[in-house]
């Protein structure tokens, strides 16, 4: 904060009330975790649902998920642990003092976000089409077994919430490559980069569950 | 100033942007306060309200549809807008920092956000009261839930939204007892208050995002049908109400356990005596969190879970009642042969103590399988969750409140109308609610805004009670007010406090300590030190 004067010997981002910065970034550190468990237990309610749904409903959740675009949802796989990676290495140059390079690492990030919601989108579009919704909107008749919009319903619920955090995910990257190029972080304080990454890490996890239990169940 | 300290959290920074825009905890803590008694105030008018329709069988206020409206809004109101909130994010947050001898919480913008974020929650409630309140009850069952015409949407996207705003109070204390304890202060030399806090916090963190979650299915199911809750479509009803109950059980503990940690402060304090069993008050606050989790089956006995989850989900709900015991014997043990004194704080103490006890033996009564489903939905719940809720948290917030009141403004109230508001409360609470154990027993159902003739009696008994009960907080009102204005300067230690708030002046500045303060006594510490009442 900005009121933290370096007329004391103080660095600018220290707030008042820590006595250093250390303590201040273990306490930022401890935050982040905690709330990136809350996250998980977000989206543990829909693992849940899941869980009891696919129990109820083994055979139309094997017949339903064959509907689902295999080879894309393994590209966006791919797509976003590359993007993590270069999440970590944004941090890793920010910790080298290579603000440049942690610039590219940055835009490469929000470019590799950017294409796994490309994709989701026309995965989607082709779902709309077929009539693949929902619930009561759920038309498709090409589909045997009970409730087959059960599944749809589910996939969209934990798909459309990850891509919510997906957004969400590039708006705070987005918020750190400004940050970075206006020179706020350097390798004694880069707390906020590193949360970002943490942020995007659990999004990235939270895929590399969603992927099998939706598209390779066998 | 007629002695109090010109310099204070209160008046400096001056203007009303400084308090919009503050990151002071404590004035926070006192927005929040605001706020929480606001909402205090329009949920008992509710409740008065629905006592009044039910003096006589004969529907006088309101029609049938009307009174659901009514008992929903009076359980939506209280439980997450005043009681949730309640005691953590007002005093909690007020006197945290300084029980820690901290400067204020770790993450202070985060604070005054959870601020706003419970406004803009409230404002989505206010809103849902004009344009056809939900009549669902608190609990929002499916499927009625998704096929009523009330603004079931408006509701629920408020409780979701508060939701935000109890995780990040509660994410802040974690972080705030893990991280800036003073120099000197270990986890067992902390005051009693912050292990109630923090245990609270740990199930705002951990159940809240369930219910958040859960509701936003609700409203999808609403908006979309996608089905989940809806049998027609393959989906199950009951999954919402153990989603509910996830959630919802563990937060009768968010609403209760920082009760418990107030009263562990101001048994020691008005025995002038060591807490007895410092350690065990302590690891039974986590008890309490942990079983909390396993507990929640009990809301669905009848539900048509099976036999197996019902008897073990009452084998739970029978263990809750050793963390609790063993904080109600301690609590006993500490005035054992102390020196009690019997101001404000400590009459409320008593009083839950007493109430507390009776609410969690109901529990144990409710727990019991074969009696359960007898009682279930009879005003006997009711009685017993109001004796728990009002009898133990409200009790508990009013001994902390009285407590704390003279360091939040620097000024003493009316001890001997404080005595006469107390005495209302407490001939007043039990007449309402011990009533109810009665009418339980006997079988009136809750929620229904007529009865047999048969009940008249004792109906008619409960809501006279109901209003001696609304005229105690009324007189409660009256001379708190008055002492901000008239009251008698505080000075810093009034009761005799070893915890550190009181080392400071009344009100404290605004950062808390003028100097860091260092700890050379245990917070109750009351055989070694003799307190300094200056």
């Amino acid at each position: 904060m900005s009121d933290a004067t370096s007329g004391h010997g103080h660095p600018a981002h220290l707030q008042h009330h820590f006595s250093d910065s250390e303590q201040q970034a273990s306490a930022a550190k401890l935050g982040m975790w905690l709330f990136l468990l809350t996250e998980m237990l977000l989206f543990g309610g829909l693992f849940v649902a899941y869980s009891i749904y696919r129990a109820w409903n083994p055979e139309m959740f094997y017949e339903a998920h064959k509907q689902l675009n295999m080879q894309l949802g393994m590209i966006n796989t791919f797509v976003l642990i590359s993007s993590s990676v270069t999440m970590a290495l944004a941090i890793r140059s920010m910790q080298l003092n290579n603000k440049k390079v942690t610039v590219r690492f940055l835009i490469a990030t929000l470019l590799f976000a950017a294409v796994f919601l490309i994709i989701k989108y026309f995965e989607y579009h082709h779902k709309f089409e077929l009539g693949q919704l929902p619930g009561k909107y759920y038309t498709f008749t090409g589909l045997q077994g009970s409730n087959p919009h059960i599944f749809f319903s589910i996939y969209f619920m934990m798909t459309g919430l990850h891509g919510i955090h997906v957004i969400g995910g590039m708006g705070l990257i987005g918020w750190m490559l400004y940050r970075t190029t206006r020179n706020q972080f350097s390798p004694a304080y880069y707390t906020p980069l590193e949360l970002t990454g943490l942020y995007w890490h659990l999004v990235d996890l939270i895929w590399i569950f969603l992927f099998p239990l939706l598209y390779l169940i066998g | 100033m007629d002695g109090i300290p010109a310099y204070n959290y209160l008046n400096t920074p001056k203007g009303w942007k400084s308090w919009l825009l503050t990151r002071d905890h404590k004035r926070i803590g006192l927005m929040y306060l605001f706020a929480i008694m606001f909402f205090f105030l329009i949920g008992g008018i509710f409740a008065l309200m629905i006592r009044i329709q039910l003096l006589t069988p004969n529907q006088a206020l309101v029609k049938p549809e009307t009174y659901n409206q009514l008992f929903t809004l009076h359980g939506a109101v209280m439980i997450f807008l005043f009681i949730i909130p309640s005691i953590p994010a007002s005093l909690g947050n007020f006197v945290l920092p300084q029980l820690l001898g901290a400067k204020d919480v770790a993450f202070p913008r985060l604070n005054l956000a959870s601020w706003y974020i419970y406004v803009v929650g409230a404002l989505f409630l206010i809103y849902s009261m004009f344009s056809g309140a939900a009549d669902t009850g608190w609990t929002f069952y499916t499927p009625y839930s998704t096929q009523t015409t009330t603004s079931v949407i408006a509701t629920t996207l408020g409780v979701f939204i508060l939701g935000f705003s109890s995780i990040f109070t509660g994410l802040n204390f974690i972080v705030t007892i893990h991280k800036l304890r003073a120099p000197g202060m270990n986890w067992f030399s902390m005051p009693l208050f912050c292990w109630g806090l923090y245990a609270t916090a740990i199930i705002q963190v951990l159940a809240t995002p369930v219910l958040g979650i859960t509701l936003v299915l609700l409203i999808l199911e609403r908006l979309f049908g996608i089905g989940i809750f809806d049998p027609a479509m393959g989906g199950d009803p009951v999954l919402y109400q153990h989603f509910f109950w996830f959630y919802s059980h563990p937060a009768v503990y968010i609403m209760i356990l920082p009760g418990m940690g107030i009263i562990s402060e101001t048994i020691s304090v008005f025995s002038h005596k060591k807490i007895f069993g410092y350690k065990a008050i302590a690891f039974s606050s986590l008890g309490i969190a942990f079983v909390s989790f396993m507990v929640w089956g009990h809301h669905m006995f009848t539900s048509g879970q099976s036999e197996i989850a019902a008897m073990i989900f009452s084998f739970l709900t029978f263990l809750v009642g050793i963390p609790s015991g063993i904080k109600v014997f301690n609590w006993l043990a500490t005035m054992y042969k102390g020196s009690i004194s019997l101001e404000a704080p400590m009459i409320y103490t008593i009083m839950f103590l007493i109430l507390f006890t009776i609410g969690g033996l109901t529990g144990i009564v409710l727990g019991a399988l074969s009696v359960n489903v007898h009682m279930h939905g009879t005003y006997f719940v009711v009685a017993h969750f109001h004796y728990v809720m009002m009898g133990g948290t409200v009790m508990a917030f009013l001994a902390g409140l009285h407590y704390w009141w003279p360091k939040i403004w620097g000024r003493l109230y009316s001890e001997f109308w404080a005595r006469v508001g107390a005495l209302l409360i407490f001939i007043g609470f039990n007449m309402t609610f011990f009533t109810q154990f009665i009418l339980g027993a006997k079988g009136m159902p809750r929620r229904y805004s007529t009865y047999l003739d048969q009940y008249q009696p004792l109906h008619g008994f409960s809501s006279v009670g109901s209003f001696i009960l609304g005229a105690g907080f009324v007189v409660m009102a009256a001379y708190l007010i008055y002492s901000l204005f008239r009251g008698k300067p505080a000075g810093n230690n009034p009761w005799g406090g070893l915890t550190l708030e009181w080392t400071t002046t009344s009100p404290p500045p605004p950062e808390n300590f003028l100097e860091t303060p260092k700890i050379t006594h245990g917070p109750y510490d009351y055989d070694k030190v003799v307190a300094d009442n200056g």
